[in-house]
């Protein structure tokens, strides 16, 4: 049995930058020489598909595994699972329609997905891929991975912020820092080449779409403006697509298989498959092939390119609303970054190119570009990367609810982060004890238009008249662009306790339940892995003693020493399914010491024979 | 790093004399120069309270970047530092000299108007704006060299008016979307 332990001592471990991708995922550290390369799994490949399964065994599949399980036991697998971050159950109704998620009780404010018998909140689903990602690094490294900086989209609220970072405590990973998306990449674009000017990262990925613009100035990155839609990406040209073959199928094969799982994510990857050859053919086709029928319908690149003009257009709207936030002419912008695997459809390149008017760069891969920068992220972090710094913005403003259900917006949208605001609450009773407040994100005017963050519950207040507390509260957005409460009485002067109830989400209890539960299933796998390779040591042992027993060195040994063995074996094969890996390896070690003379007499009989062969081999 | 507390003044944080006019090329520098300092980014690994006054300072150099590189924003920041009251009512009083404009305006969204006189109204009010802009750079001047409370005075009073035609602005623009 080979366990091993790592000690670094005093030695700080790497840092890795994650993508944690929609569609996939993928880490990546800063390398020996200065520039950021991912890191591929054992298998080789860089990408992890964003996708986790549940076996009948209840074993855990992440990857290329989990989408390969998508055919096989949809019902066990989720993809696509970051669409659900941060969400409440009513928010995904859209969703549900599309992906095959499978929602368990209790999803009002949290959504809980059952996979098999096992049932996953988002950031447990999210958790399962990033220890796959930090195991990948760890074996790659040959360190203990313990710190991380992780990617979202700059478009992410609150709630899905903290969702991710929850997710990241769960996988054992303390999240240093939450970069956005499209900063990320303008990172890894930037850091060679030293640019002055004012570029723009357009970001059209598997399931989000984002706008980013920034003013590059002697390593300084500083985001002007961003925008964007959490809910629009790749996945939604499939699903036009996945709705054409579907109408198709209906009426060829006088059958709807829409609701047939297998079929429908049979049809997904020939969608998927069609789509990326687009990007460099003229024309492609879905083909299907399910129960002995078939299905084919060709697609001409331009039929494609007018059924997805809608998709596209509706990353326009976010782009020119950046730019008018910006503050900066279009003429300005001197370069489009273009990141995210959708980037690589002509159609959105020519989208691009024409609204702002410059020509987009597309010299790193889009799927990678992400990680590499949450890598530089990560040194810069680390201290491994001088010289450049990043001053990113909020994306969505934040207000209070005040009288009528009105919003007063506190930190306007595209403030720098950390920022800052503060506001005094008073009472409005006599005696009364505590004040509630509402926090929202969103740039509606009303409460019922923007999203609920979180009620802070300001308690233990001083009995004192109406109108006589003073409670001071500073909302304060941290670097990561998550929210951060603390309030103090203005005549006392002391620290007022605020009790958090996030609208959506985890509170911090779920959390720390889901980080033992992720550690005693560890410890469960763990024993569950030590017992497997104990039985098939045993497998082993048994299989050879009992070859050996056909040998003559058997017939050589005494009476005795054959009945011993005999014991041994016997007493192995009792222990066999037991629980306990440690007796198991003490049988075997007894099969081991009463085989001893046996093997040797079988060894110095085999290197006779070898000799002897060799001699007359030799001879000959 | 010190762990002091911080002042919580945006001019004496950026190293400026508290003065209306500044060069928004040396506050630009100034920002950078203190993000480099301060940023949390710099102390990922720091100890906590290290972290907390990294988290802090920067807040308060965004805060205060956002105030000083804004022209009304950081005269409105001085004006409650030098004791006058800028509370958000205050907007709500239309400018004597404005009612006229409010007036003329409220009656042409009345009445459906078309794109061209919309678009004639927003050239008014952007012009108007200008003026007030133009008139405040020379009261900033003016404070600056003399530090006049009375020109204190006249500053809040064209904020107000700058205030609402900013908001016939908008009111234009919204029906022009």
């Amino acid at each position: 049995m080979s366990t091993f332990q790592i000690d670094f001592g005093e030695q700080k471990s790497p840092v890795v930058g994650i993508d944690l991708g929609t569609t996939n995922s993928l880490v990546a550290v800063m390398g020996a020489t200065g520039q950021p390369e991912i890191i591929p799994g054992p298998d080789g490949s860089k990408i992890v598909p964003s996708v986790v399964s549940v076996s009948p065994t209840g074993e855990v599949l992440v990857g290329a595994a989990a989408r390969d399980a998508l055919l096989t036991s949809p019902e066990r697998t989720v993809y696509s699972a970051k669409r659900l971050m941060g969400r409440g159950h009513a928010d995904v109704q859209d969703e549900l329609a599309l992906f095959p998620f499978h929602i368990a009780e209790g999803s009002e404010s949290v959504i809980r997905l059952r996979l098999g018998d096992r049932v996953f909140t988002p950031p447990q689903v999210a958790a399962e891929i990033l220890r796959h990602l930090k195991e990948n690094a760890e074996v790659y490294l040959g360190q203990e991975i313990t710190q991380a900086v992780i990617t979202v989209p700059a478009y992410f609220n609150d709630a899905q912020r903290q969702a991710t970072k929850d997710a990241g405590r769960i996988a054992g990973l303390e999240v240093l820092r939450l970069v956005n998306e499209p900063t990320a990449a303008a990172l890894a674009y930037g850091l060679d080449k030293r640019n002055e000017g004012v570029v723009a990262v357009y970001d059209f990925g598997g399931g989000t779409f984002d706008i980013s613009i920034l003013k590059l100035h002697d390593g300084i990155f500083e985001v002007l403006a961003t925008h964007g839609d959490t809910h629009l990406g790749g996945d939604d040209i499939d699903n036009l697509l996945i709705h054409i073959a579907l109408e198709d199928i209906s009426s060829e094969w006088g059958e709807d298989v829409s609701g047939n799982q297998e079929a429908v994510q049979l049809l997904r990857r020939a969608v998927i498959r069609a789509k990326e050859e687009l990007s460099f053919l003229p024309s492609a086709s879905i083909d299907l092939e399910y129960k002995g029928k078939a299905y084919r319908r060709e697609f001409p690149r331009d039929v494609f390119e007018r059924l997805i003009a809608p998709v596209v257009e509706r990353t326009l709207g976010p782009c020119r609303e950046c730019l008018k936030d910006s503050g900066v002419p279009v003429e300005d912008i001197a370069e489009v970054v273009m990141v995210g695997g959708s980037t690589r459809i002509p159609l959105v390149r020519k989208a691009v190119e024409t609204l702002f008017k410059a020509r987009p760069h597309t010299e790193l891969n889009p799927d990678e570009v992400v990680a590499l920068g949450a890598a530089v992220q990560a040194g810069i972090l680390s201290g491994d990367v001088e010289d450049t710094l990043l001053l990113d913005v909020t994306p969505l403003s934040l207000g209070i609810e005040i009288m009528g259900g009105v919003v007063s917006k506190l930190i306007h949208r595209n403030s720098t982060i950390p920022a800052s605001a503060t506001e005094q609450f008073t009472t409005g009773v006599d005696g009364q004890r505590n004040v509630l407040i509402h926090v929202v994100q969103g740039e509606r005017e009303l409460v019922k238009d923007c999203r609920s963050l979180a009620r802070f519950d300001l308690k233990d207040l001083d009995p004192v008249p109406a109108g006589m507390a003073r409670v001071e509260v500073r909302f304060l957005i941290d670097a990561n662009g998550i929210l951060n409460v603390t309030a103090r009485d203005v005549r006392t002067g002391k620290e007022q306790s605020v009790d958090v109830k996030p609208s959506y989400g985890l509170d911090d209890q779920q959390v720390e339940a889901m980080i033992r539960e992720s550690y005693e299933r560890a410890e469960e796998d763990f024993r569950e892995r030590q017992i497997r390779e104990a039985r098939v040591e045993a497998d082993a042992i048994l299989a050879a003693t009992e070859k050996a027993k056909a040998d003559d060195a058997w017939y050589d040994l005494s009476a005795d020493e054959r009945q011993a063995i005999d014991r041994a074996v016997n007493e192995l094969l009792v222990v066999y399914n037991a629980e306990d890996h440690i007796l198991i390896l003490d049988h075997i070690e007894r099969v081991n010491q009463a085989t001893g003379k046996l093997a040797e007499t079988m060894m110095n009989t085999a290197v006779r024979g070898a000799l002897k062969g060799t001699k007359i081999d030799d001879l000959g | 790093m010190a762990v002091t507390s911080l002042s919580q003044d945006y001019f004496s944080f950026f190293g400026l004399p508290r003065k209306l006019s500044l060069d928004l090329t040396d506050l630009q520098a100034r920002f950078y120069a203190l993000s480099r300092e301060f940023h949390p980014d710099r102390f990922a690994r720091a100890a906590a309270s290290e972290q907390q006054h990294a988290l802090d300072a920067t807040a308060l150099l965004n805060d205060g970047y956002r105030v000083l590189r804004d022209p009304l924003k950081r005269a409105e920041y001085l004006l409650s530092q030098e004791g006058f009251d800028i509370g958000e009512q205050r907007s709500k009083d239309v400018p004597p000299e404005l009612l006229e404009e409010v007036f003329e305006l409220n009656m042409l969204l009345e009445e459906m108007p078309d794109r061209t006189e919309l678009e004639q109204a927003r050239a008014k009010f952007h012009q108007m704006q200008s003026g007030t802009d133009a008139e405040l750079e020379s009261l900033f001047q003016k404070y600056d060299s003399s530090g006049d409370r009375n020109v204190l005075q006249n500053i809040r009073g064209v904020l107000n008016r700058r205030r609402y035609i900013q908001n016939l602005v908008r009111d234009v623009e919204k029906a022009l979307a």
